[in-house]
């Protein structure tokens, strides 16, 4: 759509401006200023230089918890995003069945995220919870407790039983966008099922699939309550991610400074991948127009 | 992949359309029978941890902790009992029912005329705010938990449910202004100027004409910020202490002090789940709309 | 009302006045010439003079932390460098 000149518009861009900035901007400003300096409580402050970023970089703790949030967030892509179009791939088109899978698939969305901890808690223990008591009684040695790889298995089976529907319904408002014509045409041309996918509905799916795939890489990467929950970041530091260390450090330990310097090496991290996809996104988008 | 594969794609399919490969209708129609079970075993894996949370909230806890049973033996309302007779616990759904709602009204609010903006007029440095605003739904909650706390100190804001609703406008006007900006673009421009030519006013016309014109959009934006507002516990915790708590900090807290009444907290998360159920039953027909925008 | 607990210090002061000095920079340049010269440089996507400004800011900070980083605490070569890189953002991008 063409749109008008008209600097006046700000003036209804504003209320957002305001309340935005407030919620944003002084608080980040508030960040940037601990992260030079060390405070003992009572708002006093002293000069630390560049000293709690020199300290992060070299930090084995805090690559540790980028490391493996990273790998958190690979594995959760490699599972959720072929899974959510193999799914959506397969649910009806029609009738009845449509807005009770849309209904019943949405639902975890809405839970909570402590309560999505405690219901996996719950669900993973070994005495009370159904998946620990059935993995036990079929010899599985399950403890998501003190098995890291457990605990890691217990998580990402967690967050891919929490998230995988909003792939699902992104894709398929993607597919059902899909004209008809374009179906029975191939069927007629008695295309393969793969080339029909591959095709017709992933070039279809492109837009919403980039947006799943920057969604659920910007929400693992900052996950928190739901391993908090779960594990506590245990066992030892081998679910902590960044998010974890971070209200740790800041809540817990009340080092400011530290956590200052962390934050913003973590929001340099998040503005930087969110600006490439923000980009790709545009111009994929630019790119279908012409 | 781009458009132009799909183009010939379609020129080709509908090329060799004349010469009539009729005979493989039927082999893509057999893939398709089987098709049903996908989702069906998909829905099965979401609801077997929640049936069994609704399975623990009936038990008794000598139930829960002593015998390993599918449905409730001894079926029991005590635990849901002890939820709405104790003020500590159902005043947790009010406070959070009380700071979702304003959310909802202050995020929507500013966002209808500032979504109007970025759909209709061009102005200085529009792109950079939008990406701006963006970046605020993607920054992680917990940088900013801190400074929140000592910015709400400072205004005396700590422990009231207005400080969550504004906290929470971090990531939930963003998203409205987003979605909102979708689904106001597909109005045609003309509708606009013919009412400005009838002689309404801006106020006028955006309340009486617009909106209603883009009422479903409006219930798909309402929808994800109640979604966002209600799920999320770090920055609702930090801002309260008592007189504001929401239902999932008073969850966790219960479960440390009153050592583990496990019957108590499966009934208070199954509590937690019904408001979500019952506003993603009503606005089901739209959320695929929404999700089509491409725009969550 | 107190606003202590910003803890502010003249050096974070004066970085946060020179981003403000640079967008309020940026919006004369745009008013004096609207448009913000769009073009197509070597990452192949269309950028205005802000999303140069944008992209020679963040690079900047990986700069400068990376040479944190890597090499030592003493950040005034790497200012250079990201001085340079902003030109060589602003000339080719």
């Amino acid at each position: 759509m063409d749109r008008t000149w008209n600097n006046k518009a700000w003036f209804l861009v504003l209320p957002v401006l305001v309340l935005v900035a407030f919620s944003a901007i002084i608080p980040l400003m508030t960040v940037v200023n601990y992260s030079v300096q060390d405070t003992f409580g009572n708002n006093q402050f002293f000069w630390a230089g560049l000293d709690w970023f020199d300290d992060t970089l070299h930090s084995e703790r805090f690559w540790a918890a980028l490391w493996r949030n990273l790998l958190f967030s690979g594995i959760i892509l490699a599972i959720e995003i072929p899974l959510g179009i193999f799914i959506a791939l397969n649910m009806p088109k029609r009738g009845w069945g449509v807005p009770v899978c849309l209904v019943l698939m949405a639902l975890p969305l809405l839970i909570p995220w402590n309560v999505v901890g405690t219901i996996w808690q719950v669900f993973g223990r070994v005495d009370i919870g159904l998946l620990g008591r059935t993995l036990a009684s079929l010899g599985i040695d399950y403890n998501y407790v003190q098995d890291p790889f457990d605990a890691w298995a217990t998580i990402v089976v967690m967050d891919v039983w929490h998230w995988t529907s909003l792939v699902v319904l992104l894709c398929y408002a993607g597919l059902v966008s899909i004209p008809d014509a374009y179906y029975q045409a191939a069927r007629i041309d008695g295309a393969s099922r793969w080339s029909v996918f591959r095709f017709i509905q992933l070039p279809k799916m492109q837009r919403v699939l980039l947006i799943a795939v920057l969604l659920r890489f910007m929400d693992s990467f900052m996950i928190y309550t739901e391993p908090f929950v779960v594990t506590g970041g245990g066992p030892g530091n081998e679910t902590t991610f960044l998010s974890i260390d971070l209200v740790k450090m800041a809540i817990g330990q009340f080092d400011v400074g530290p956590a200052a310097a962390m934050s913003l090496i973590y929001f340099l991290i998040v503005l930087l991948v969110s600006y490439v996809f923000y980009t790709v996104m545009t111009n994929v988008g630019k790119g279908a127009e012409q | 992949m781009s458009e132009q594969d799909v183009a010939s794609g379609t020129k080709a399919v509908g090329r060799s359309m004349t010469s009539g490969k009729v005979a493989s209708l039927n082999r893509t129609r057999s893939t398709v029978r089987l098709g049903w079970l996908v989702p069906t075993l998909y829905i099965l894996f979401l609801m077997l941890p929640l049936y069994w949370l609704i399975n623990m909230s009936f038990k008794t806890n000598q139930e829960i902790t002593g015998a390993f049973s599918l449905w409730p033996r001894d079926f029991t309302w005590r635990n849901y009992a002890v939820i709405f007779s104790d003020p500590s616990w159902y005043s947790g759904y009010i406070n959070s029912i009380i700071y979702v709602v304003l959310n909802t009204v202050i995020s929507l609010a500013v966002a209808l005329p500032a979504a109007y903006a970025f759909s209709r007029y061009r102005f200085l440095g529009d792109k950079h705010l939008f990406f701006w605003l963006l970046t605020n739904r993607m920054a992680p909650p917990a940088v900013f938990a801190l400074p929140f706390f000592q910015l709400y100190s400072a205004f005396g804001l700590i422990d009231t449910h207005i400080a969550v609703a504004l906290a929470h406008c971090l990531f939930n006007v963003p998203l409205a202004v987003w979605i909102l900006e979708g689904f106001m673009s597909g109005v045609p421009k003309e509708i606009d100027e013919t009412a400005y030519i009838d002689g309404y006013s801006f106020p006028r016309f955006f309340v009486r004409i617009f909106m209603p014109l883009i009422a479903s959009g409006i219930g798909v934006a309402a929808f994800f910020c109640f979604m966002f507002s209600w799920v999320e516990l770090l920055l609702a915790r930090t801002l309260t202490t008592t007189a504001a708590k929401p239902i999932s900090a008073i969850m966790t807290r219960t479960v440390s002090a009153s050592g583990l009444d496990w019957g108590v907290l499966a009934a208070a998360g199954v509590l937690t789940i019904i408001p979500g159920a019952l506003v993603i039953y009503f606005v089901r027909n739209y959320i695929a709309k929404g999700f089509a925008l491409g725009r969550v | 009302m107190n606003f202590s607990w910003m803890a502010w210090t003249w050096p974070t002061a004066l970085f946060f006045t020179i981003i403000a000095l640079l967008l309020i920079g940026m919006t004369v340049w745009e008013w004096r010439a609207p448009g913000g010269n769009p073009r197509v440089g070597i990452l192949r996507f269309e950028t205005t003079r802000g999303d140069r400004l944008f992209i020679s800011l963040l690079g900047s900070a990986f700069i400068n932390l990376a040479w944190l980083g890597l090499i030592g605490p003493q950040l005034w070569w790497s200012l250079a460098l990201s001085v340079a890189y902003a030109i060589v953002v602003f000339r080719f991008v």
